[in-house]
């Protein structure tokens, strides 16, 4: 029950980019085609995932024990720095296919706020899912962060078919590209917060 | 314009900075270390001052477990005797979790009470620490005499215009508290049921136009 | 002599119009919507980007011609990691309420794309005193198109500017709420364009 609660919370309810507003830039830099944006999504839902999986146990093994959680976000945001350089070397070698399908997008991810905003929330935040409030443990946070992921996938890829559509319409000039596309999100965030009150 | 990138002048560059901005780091936090912590205590100072009668001696904290949550709270001793009751109590919310400060006569009344942390939706939820009409009804509420559940469960507490989720968040921290107290006093909970058993998400089922 | 100052006061300006982070150049889209539910919160959250924005461009200007070039984009991370933790230490320490209403949104100032693209493109290459006027220039039109964006969702979502209340009532709440941020951002951007179309 409990798991549901997290997947059906961190995708629907919290959804990372229509209500806690992060990954922002990628997701209006590269929503305009749908492969595109299938393609970020996976990329981002495979480092948030691992980094998530990474930080955490830094944070618990060295940070805390040695009360050095003033570290946390320099350290943090070094070892997604370092694991998206890994990774893209890791797929180069490993698996080509993937490397080409998501490796354009890897170097963005590092500055991408959704990667470090999980990672942060998820050894800062106490949750809830309708239990008495605790800090997560290694696999509800693991799955947490690959379900918000799977979030922003679902956002970025619903976003990019609208888009699609949106790019035939004659738009107002002053309205053309970021504004339309902002005003469109908006109305998207309206429809998601009909989820609020399910979990 | 920039030095040679070999290997050696990586590294060293590299490790300089990390150690040069660890130590910057290590220094700034045992500076603010102290500030921090006072600013805490105070904060929790002056919420324990808000919901207490004034005079009277403050205990230390004690451990309790409140509402199945583990917590704490501080005894207010006037001429020897226990006179009130500040109870740290901490719910889940709408957006996470809601800590409030109860402050509870020996006698079971709720004196006040105030809002420590919250990760309440802004303009909704988080109206708790703001609106005026639903913060002072806690003032003297005497659960023995009125129900404590916001109106929509047949209660007496007045929800937040469009929060009930968060309004029976509020109410269940505020019941947990007194309940706590109650014991303490050797007396029965308020309804004879543990106050975990509400859970507000799961209570709201009728349908309205509650955004929270 | 006139020329010099001249250059000087237009780094600093430059930032409020012609080259505004957040209406112009489209970056740190996160912060932008997510802490502007109202116009103080706007308000801090562009000065605490100021703050770091002024100090690190100072700090990576001074360090620039010492650190080899492959190293580069880690070391500014680093660097700005730095000063974003001393920032979140100071305001845990003397303005507690203000932290708490920013939260996450702090410590991801480290990804804000503003910081890293004016180390990048501006503070590398030029004094320290010419990087420092370009991060106040910059953080002022960051802080300014935050406190317009609070100011103008305050004033619709809570009918009050600033904290005081001057219309009765709730207002529209959906302008507090997520959808709001991008639509009232949207339709600003729209105003903006249309500004500048006439000049």
């Amino acid at each position: 029950m409990e798991i549901l609660l997290i997947i059906v919370s961190a995708i629907f309810v919290n959804n990372i980019v229509l209500a806690q507003f992060l990954g922002i830039c990628p997701y209006l830099g590269v929503s305009s085609k749908l492969s595109t944006a299938s393609g970020m999504s996976a990329a981002v839902c495979f480092v948030i995932t691992l980094a998530t999986l990474v930080t955490y146990l830094l944070n618990k093994y060295l940070l805390l024990p040695f009360g050095l959680e003033f570290l946390q976000t320099i350290a943090f945001i070094l070892v997604i720095a370092a694991l998206v350089q890994m990774v893209e070397i890791v797929l180069k070698k490993v698996s080509p296919s993937l490397y080409q399908a998501l490796g354009i997008f890897l170097p963005l991810i590092t500055t991408n706020c959704a990667v470090l905003g999980v990672a942060i929330n998820v050894v800062t935040k106490e949750f809830t899912f309708g239990l008495p409030s605790h800090m997560l443990g290694l696999g509800e946070a693991v799955l947490y962060a690959f379900a918000t992921s799977l979030g922003y996938g679902l956002a970025m890829v619903l976003f990019a078919g609208l888009r699609e559509h949106l790019a035939l319409n004659d738009v107002p000039k002053s309205f053309r590209g970021v504004p339309i596309a902002l005003i469109t999100v908006g109305i998207l965030a309206m429809a998601f917060m009909g989820f609020s009150g399910i979990a | 314009m920039a030095v040679q990138s070999n290997l050696k002048s990586m590294v060293l560059c590299l490790t300089t900075v990390c150690l040069v901005c660890s130590a910057l780091l290590a220094g700034v936090y045992a500076m603010t270390k102290a500030p921090i912590d006072e600013t805490s205590a105070r904060i929790l100072r002056e919420s324990i001052g808000a919901v207490l009668p004034e005079g009277g001696e403050l205990s230390e904290p004690v451990a309790a477990e409140v509402g199945g949550q583990q917590s704490e709270y501080y005894v207010l001793t006037k001429d020897g005797a226990p006179a009130a009751y500040a109870v740290k109590s901490c719910v889940p919310g709408f957006g996470g979790t809601l800590e409030v400060m109860v402050g509870v006569t020996a006698d079971g009344v709720v004196y006040n009470t105030s809002v420590l942390s919250h990760q309440e939706t802004p303009g909704l939820g988080a109206k708790c620490t703001t609106d005026v009409p639903f913060m002072e009804q806690w003032r003297g509420f005497d659960p023995a005499a009125r129900v404590l559940a916001v109106r929509k469960d047949g209660g007496d507490v007045d929800a937040i215009t469009a929060s009930t989720i968060t309004s029976r968040a509020y109410t269940l921290a505020v019941k947990n508290a007194v309940d706590l107290v109650r014991s303490l006093a050797g007396a029965a909970p308020t309804d004879g049921a543990t106050g975990a058993s509400v859970r507000p998400a799961e209570t709201q089922n009728d349908g309205g136009q509650d955004n929270e | 002599m006139e020329d010099k100052t001249m250059s000087k006061f237009q780094l600093i300006t430059k930032g409020l119009v012609k080259d505004n982070p957040t209406f112009v150049l489209l970056l740190g889209m996160c912060p932008t919507l997510a802490t502007t539910t109202s116009a103080v919160n706007g308000l801090s959250m562009g000065l605490a980007t100021l703050f770091v924005l002024v100090l690190s461009n100072m700090a990576i200007s001074a360090i620039a011609p010492v650190v080899p070039d492959k190293v580069h984009i880690p070391v500014y991370i680093v660097v700005i990691a730095t000063f974003v933790t001393i920032l979140q230490l100071l305001m845990q320490a003397f303005t507690p309420g203000i932290y708490a209403t920013l939260g996450l949104f702090i410590p991801l100032i480290v990804v804000n794309c503003i910081v890293l693209g004016r180390a990048e493109a501006f503070a590398s290459k030029h004094s320290v005193g010419d990087s420092a006027l370009d991060g106040l220039g910059v953080g002022l039109g960051f802080t300014l198109s935050l406190t317009v964006i609070g100011l103008v969702r305050e004033i619709l979502g809570s009918g009050s500017a600033f904290g005081w209340k001057f219309l009765p009532g709730d207002g529209m709440l959906a302008f507090v709420m997520a959808p709001g941020a991008f639509l009232v951002l949207g339709y600003l951007m729209v105003l903006f364009n249309k500004y500048l179309a006439k000049k």
